[in-house]
């Protein structure tokens, strides 16, 4: 598909992503919904099918979420500018914000009070972390194979030290190669 | 040239981030200790910061790692890096492969990664538990600290509240609070 530029389509785009990045607390999978809301429902850009395939490859390919559905959902709707500015939408109150924080948290570490809430805080946090593993967890797909990656990573990662780059990459390969495997198996 | 090295170094974390939330911390983690970045302590206090404001952690970490080594340019350098390699990605994807995510390879690839994420999220656990519980080093003598316990108690009830579905940035606020009134009781 060619898309011309169009400014206006363009600029819509920009604001409403803008205001998702804005809105939304938690990341990525928080985002979905209202990206749902904002681009299908409301203004009725794509259909709730496409966007169910937005998800999908958004969550295949590299890279964060919430980056790849608004670049992918930028692009169907004005092409390359449409991405762009979907994009930096999305991006930029993310940026403003943390760059106004990062002037005063590292002042505001020196204070005992915050010193101590942060020492409760980090167990907090550890716990949040748990909660994002279990639900990883719990959609991963349920094979022998699975299971004995995640192991695997798991100990070569927090016993060895391997790189993680050097896991990730190992992982995708034995993937690869056992699924094409099983499907030669089938034929 | 740390602007290129924040460049690259993000660059290199969005291309190899599968999924999202969490999915690139072990990632994260790694690069930005080898680099003597951030110390463990502090990515464990973004990490709140980052799920109290607005905004994806990737794009909350990026700019605060940058910003911190390089100022605003290098905010600009670390976020524009870990964005590039999503965008280039799905720009291709978007124009060439629309049945890109039925394809046997992609496929494939993907039923390894996976689980290899949730592996080193778990690494990663491991990593962040030894922080919080043993923050100066893994000794018997922490055992005899009060703040052993309250980290642990805190800790098993924060799960427990995570798991059914209350708002992160409730917890925050609980153990941000519980961490304040213990610290002045206690006068660590």
């Amino acid at each position: 598909m060619k898309h011309k530029f169009n400014l206006k389509k363009v600029l819509t785009l920009f604001s409403v992503f803008f205001k998702i990045g804005a809105f939304t607390f938690g990341g990525g999978y928080a985002m979905i919904p209202l990206i749902q809301k904002e681009v299908s429902e409301n203004r009725k850009w794509i259909t709730e099918e496409e966007i169910l395939d937005v998800f999908a490859i958004a969550e295949s390919t590299p890279g964060p979420i919430a980056i790849n559905s608004a670049t992918f959902i930028g692009y169907k709707i004005a092409g390359f500018w449409g991405s762009f500015f979907a994009t930096f939408g999305v991006v930029l109150p993310s940026f403003i914000i943390i760059s106004l924080i990062s002037l005063i948290l590292t002042e505001f570490q020196d204070i005992k009070a915050v010193q101590y809430a942060f020492f409760g805080i980090r167990a907090g946090v550890l716990a949040l972390i748990i909660k994002a593993f279990w639900s990883m967890a719990k959609v991963c797909p349920k094979k022998t194979i699975s299971y004995i990656l995640a192991a695997l990573a798991f100990i070569l990662a927090a016993v060895f030290n391997v790189d993680v780059l050097i896991v990730i990459i190992g992982c995708a390969v034995i993937g690869l190669v056992s699924s094409l495997i099983a499907e030669r198996r089938i034929k | 040239m740390i602007f290129l090295q924040l460049f690259i170094t993000f660059f290199k974390i969005g291309l190899f981030t599968i999924g999202g939330g969490y999915a690139m911390l072990p990632l994260i983690q790694s690069e930005i200790e080898r680099l003597g970045w951030l110390t463990n302590t502090e990515l464990v206090n973004f990490i709140a910061v980052s799920e109290s404001t607005p905004g994806p952690f990737a794009i909350n970490i990026s700019t605060y790692v940058g910003t911190q080594m390089g100022g605003l340019l290098g905010g600009i350098c670390a976020t524009l890096g870990v964005v590039m390699p999503s965008f280039i990605i799905i720009l291709i994807i978007a124009a060439f492969f629309e049945r890109f995510k039925d394809n046997k390879y992609v496929v494939g690839c993907m039923s390894g990664l996976k689980p290899a994420v949730i592996g080193l999220i778990g690494s990663a656990v491991v990593s962040i538990g030894a922080t919080v519980f043993f923050p100066a080093a893994v000794s018997l003598s922490v055992f005899t600290t009060p703040q052993f316990y309250i980290s642990l108690v805190l800790f098993l009830s924060m799960t427990v509240l995570a798991l059914k579905k209350v708002h992160p940035i409730i917890i925050i606020c609980i153990s941000a609070v519980v961490g304040i009134i213990a610290g002045f009781i206690l006068k660590m």
